[in-house]
């Protein structure tokens, strides 16, 4: 379970959010959405400490990770898989060994192994026949369903999705967001998803948290979204709709 | 304030790199990759530095030292003093500033921005181990190696103008060379080199290690690595010498 329990953030003078509280049950799946520079991806890199609050807290399965020890905080970070904005592939290696990359240094596997595993993954993406290819001859669907792979690959407890349709076409939107609900249904993977994409948001959330005026503005779930009387979430949402 | 908070980033990274020098594994595959990069690799252009450094000494002392009284290895004893104590080290380490420097803080400010460092932290990796250690190593163990390179090809391109300009016989320069030459000299080329490829690496590391703001960002900080590399190893040049002849 993840907890976010009074969380601030600024830099410098300028404030991001204050106070945010939010828990994740076991396999659910959060939707956190909000205007861009909102502090979306600010908030999803707190829940793996690749940053730090001004205050407050965030409980991975009971354990606030900014008090742990390097060494811990790297054990607890190897429970998540994260699919950033674009893809952080590296760009020096192929494909292929982009998604080999932590099974080599976390995994005691066989090359063979190694590779069955990543097929199987890749698999799962729809990417099985890429081969060698390098990074940079991938489209933006492509690299994002091999950051997919990559992030799934160690099979962790909680992945989280930093706007994974972003600067998409709607058909491999669609595509990534079926993706998403696969991995959480049929991988029992606890998820937390940054958009600001709303038709994203209403295909893969169970639960959906509004960043707006930098506080959490709204919280609850897709059919209470739905319902919602909120003036600046039905805003977001209306303009939301009428990007389609 | 600026310069407080660059200094403890910048003493906080080293720190963080030297207790990581355990984790061998970890960064065994890079170290290698990265000598090859850092010193094999820029052979070739140190070398060709060296020997026109050389050759245009040699030129230029012939053309100073006009008087019969000079014995004409004076002008091999100057040209590979000179070589082996300050210019074989210091070309090198301005070459080396515009190679490695900017090959390292592009690298590393590139995968900053595009979030590849965070994704080897959200993997479990602690990125200084994996980027930072292992081009700090290449750059301390490869820089004394093209320094020896430099200095050879120095004093071959010395001896080659001594030839072609008719100004000193090849047993001239070399009777000059080995006259004047000490031990010392050569292990102080040696630390210097050493020093060089330590101030080198580590600043271009850090620039490009806490480069932000796209591709803008991971210009400045190439160009702030570059500049910043070539003024320490002419003000690490002078410490030395200052200190240690």
């Amino acid at each position: 379970m993840i907890e976010v329990i009074n969380l601030t953030k600024s830099f410098g003078k300028n404030l991001i959010w204050e106070n945010v509280n939010l828990t994740i049950h076991e396999g659910e799946t959060l939707a956190v959405i909000g205007k861009s520079g909102s502090g979306k991806s600010v908030l999803i890199k707190h829940l793996n400490a690749l940053m730090y609050p001004d205050s407050g807290k965030v409980l991975i399965d009971g354990k606030n990770i900014f008090e742990l020890s390097y060494v811990d905080l790297r054990l607890v970070r190897q429970k998540f898989g994260v699919l950033f904005q674009g893809a952080a592939l590296f760009d020096s290696i192929s494909a292929h060994e982009n998604v080999a990359f932590p099974l080599r240094y976390f995994t005691k596997m066989t090359e063979s192994e190694i590779n069955t595993r990543v097929l199987e993954c890749l698999d799962m993406v729809n990417l099985a026949d890429i081969g060698d290819k390098s990074t940079a001859d991938l489209s933006g669907g492509m690299r994002k369903r091999v950051g997919l792979a990559r992030a799934i690959v160690l099979q962790p407890k909680y992945l989280l999705y930093d706007e994974p349709t972003s600067g998409l076409d709607p058909e491999t939107s669609n595509e990534i967001n079926e993706l998403i609900v696969h991995m959480t249904k049929n991988l029992s993977i606890t998820s937390v998803v940054i958009s600001h994409d709303m038709h994203s948001v209403l295909d893969v959330a169970e639960k959906a948290a509004f960043i707006d005026g930098q506080q959490l503005r709204w919280y609850g779930t897709i059919d209470e979204l739905k319902k919602s009387d909120d003036s600046r979430l039905i805003e977001f949402t209306r303009a939301s709709e009428y990007q389609i | 304030m600026q310069l407080f908070l660059e200094i403890g980033n910048y003493s906080r990274l080293l720190y963080e790199a030297i207790r990581s020098m355990t984790e061998f594994k970890t960064y065994r595959k890079n170290l290698f990759a990265e000598m090859v990069k850092t010193g094999y690799d820029s052979l070739g252009i140190v070398s060709l530095a060296g020997f026109f450094t050389g050759a245009v000494l040699t030129i230029q002392t012939s053309y100073q030292f006009t008087s019969a009284l000079i014995p004409k290895s004076t002008i091999g004893a100057i040209t590979s003093q000179s070589m082996i104590i300050e210019l074989a080290a210091v070309i090198s380490g301005l070459v080396l500033a515009g190679r490695v420097g900017a090959r390292i803080a592009t690298e590393l400010g590139t995968m900053r921005v595009s979030e590849q460092i965070d994704a080897l932290e959200s993997m479990g990796f602690n990125s200084v181990t994996f980027l930072v250690m292992p081009r700090l190593l290449a750059g301390i163990v490869m820089f004394p190696i093209v320094y020896m390179a430099a200095v050879v090809f120095g004093i071959f391109g010395g001896i080659m103008a001594g030839i072609m300009t008719n100004s000193v016989t090849v047993f001239e320069f070399m009777e000059g060379a080995r006259l004047f030459f000490f031990p010392w000299d050569v292990a102080f080329g040696m630390i210097k080199s050493f020093v060089f490829g330590f101030v080198i690496t580590s600043i271009s590391c850090y620039k490009g290690y806490y480069a932000a703001g796209g591709a803008e960002g991971v210009g400045n900080a190439t160009t702030q690595a570059t500049v910043l590399s070539c003024i320490y190893v002419l003000v690490s040049s002078f410490l030395l010498a200052a200190i240690l002849l």
